[in-house]
């Protein structure tokens, strides 16, 4: 197993012009991540999770501690070389579409690292097929939904083969089906090959798909483990503006209402297939 | 109106102008601009005209779409007509009813300049109609490039160029929103006097610049997270490619001037 990611006590306050009231946005926080592993960072708004995203890519660098991607510090030095190993999508499906059509933003990355241009077209169309947007070649950014829109960016960032995909909020502006969608490509991805991932967001049902979260709060740690793990803190997870998926919730408050349930239940379909089997004879 | 308006639209197509270079059509315009000056007479005027209308045919755009999308603009050329058909004085007296007097010299005059002037909106639509602007900007870029040596920074220009081509659609969508949001509120844009209507498109401003500053953040951060570190050592999806066809072009332009310089009197 090889390590992708390690924070190392880091801390970082943003720069402000009262010195005294300078919160931490990140405080203390130390994890590592290793190939394969898909990681959620969850968090309310302000808990540092933006934060900690904007440190892993390099856009700003900690006052204390260390990142280190791929076994090497992130530093103003390092960092062009560490960016094009790993693929980045944000959250605003418009505002990271740099080229005219699809295929141009793919395209992006490969014309900034100098690929040769008969390299350039064989990688953009092998992109697009993974994200299974190669009917959209020539299609114009304000002709594609937002969910379309994300799985270009990811296409995009898939180009210059990276190990480590960072996803900022990707699927925070999108409506339910585009969030499936995107979802359900990159879960594929993770299947098919050993890529890394890091999903940053406030949704749990999305959060509930990856190996292993890691909870912030107040730009500290607050807790980590597998889903199971951290959902069953159903209380400190409320306390701090999270909501626990939808059928989690439910099926809490059916045993609470005294039918015995099997099982941790993690989906509506999950659920819905115990409830509708729980008379049968067992 | 606005849908009506041709001029700087773009019409997807496959006709020969269609497929041809945006450099060698670009490079024909420019030259063509040129040549318009070399007619002076009514066999230069005839050849061009007709050597317009053949370039129009070659790119399958109807001549009534045309014409009728350029309607702002002949109003100006029928104006720019009757200017010199009323105040040139020379020649012989052809017309002299009350204050209206033609002269022979205003009525060639006139329809010489105002040819001229159709002859130029017709060449430059068909170039705008039959190339996106995408390929115009690398066009552009390409023909620029020698000038990189005088320190014009053209990689730049032309990426400023693609990134608000692209964006256009992106705030007009937004605008739209924000009209919509000002009208909910009871703002009013379409009636009062002109310096209330002026007060109340800022509403609509203020928000609309936030929000492409925002934009343009976001869209730097994603740009320098994919690598991007200016023009240098990068490479070029969008290859041009000089075909038979432009070269035939680039002929057939020869060919022009040089009836041109031979008829002209």
């Amino acid at each position: 197993m090889k390590e992708i990611l390690s924070v190392n006590d880091v801390s970082f306050a943003y720069p402000t012009e009262n010195q005294k009231k300078n919160r931490k946005a990140i405080d203390h926080v130390s994890f590592s991540i290793n190939d394969g592993e898909w990681i959620a960072i969850v968090g309310h708004n302000g808990s540092g999770k933006s934060t900690l995203a904007k440190l892993m890519i390099g856009l700003l660098f900690p006052d204390e501690g260390d990142i280190r991607l791929f076994l090497e510090e992130v530093t103003e030095e390092t960092i062009w070389e560490l960016r094009s190993k790993m693929g980045i999508v944000f959250q605003n499906p418009d505002n990271q579409f740099v080229g005219s059509t699809v295929q141009d933003d793919v395209a992006f990355a490969l014309e900034n690292k100098g690929v040769p241009f008969e390299e350039m077209v064989k990688i953009v169309h092998e992109s697009l097929e993974l994200v299974k947007m190669e009917e959209f070649l020539n299609h114009e950014p304000h002709h594609l939904s937002g969910g379309q829109k994300q799985r270009v960016a990811i296409a995009g960032a898939l180009a210059l083969k990276p190990e480590l995909l960072i996803m900022d909020e990707a699927t925070s502006m999108l409506d339910p089906q585009g969030r499936d969608e995107v979802i359900r490509i990159v879960s594929s991805l993770k299947e098919s090959t050993n890529l890394t991932v890091i999903s940053i967001t406030h949704d749990l049902e999305e959060a509930r798909l990856a190996d292993r979260i890691i909870v912030m709060n107040e730009g500290k740690m607050l807790f980590t483990g597998t889903p199971e793990e951290v959902f069953a803190q159903q209380e400190i997870l409320t306390s701090i503006g999270l909501d626990i998926p939808f059928a989690m919730n439910l099926s809490n408050l059916i045993r609470k209402n005294g039918l015995a349930l099997n099982g941790e239940y993690m989906t509506e379909e999950e659920l819905v297939n115990e409830l509708w089997t729980s008379h049968f004879n067992k | 109106m606005l849908e009506k308006m041709i001029f700087g639209r773009f019409i997807p197509g496959q006709s020969f102008v269609h497929r041809l270079d945006p450099r060698s059509k670009l490079l024909f315009v420019l030259l063509f601009v040129f040549a318009v000056f070399l007619a002076n007479n009514v066999a230069t005027y005839a050849l061009l005209l007709s050597f317009t209308l053949l370039v129009i045919m070659a790119s399958r755009i109807r001549l009534y779409f045309l014409l009728n999308g350029l309607k702002p603009i002949l109003f100006l050329i029928i104006f720019t007509f009757f200017m010199h058909l009323f105040f040139t004085r020379e020649g012989v007296l052809l017309v002299d009813w009350k204050m209206i007097k033609v002269y022979e010299e205003g009525l060639r005059q006139g329809i010489f300049i105002s040819l001229r002037f159709l002859v130029l909106v017709l060449i430059t639509s068909i170039l705008t109609l039959t190339t996106s602007p995408i390929s115009i900007t690398d066009g552009m870029e390409d023909l620029l490039g020698p000038f990189k040596r005088f320190k014009l920074p053209v990689h730049e220009l032309a990426l400023m160029m693609s990134i608000s081509l692209r964006f256009i659609p992106t705030l007009m969508d937004e605008t739209d929103k924000i009209l919509k949001a000002q009208l909910a509120r009871g703002s009013d844009i379409s009636s009062g006097t002109l310096k209330e209507r002026v007060r109340a498109v800022i509403p609509l401003l203020v928000p609309l610049f936030v929000s492409a500053f925002k934009r343009a953040e976001d869209l730097a951060v994603a740009m320098e997270v994919r690598g991007y570190r200016g023009g240098e050592g990068r490479t070029r999806y969008r290859q041009l490619k000089w075909d038979f066809r432009d070269t035939i072009a680039m002929i057939l332009l020869v060919v022009l001037v040089g009836s041109l310089y031979f008829l002209r009197g």
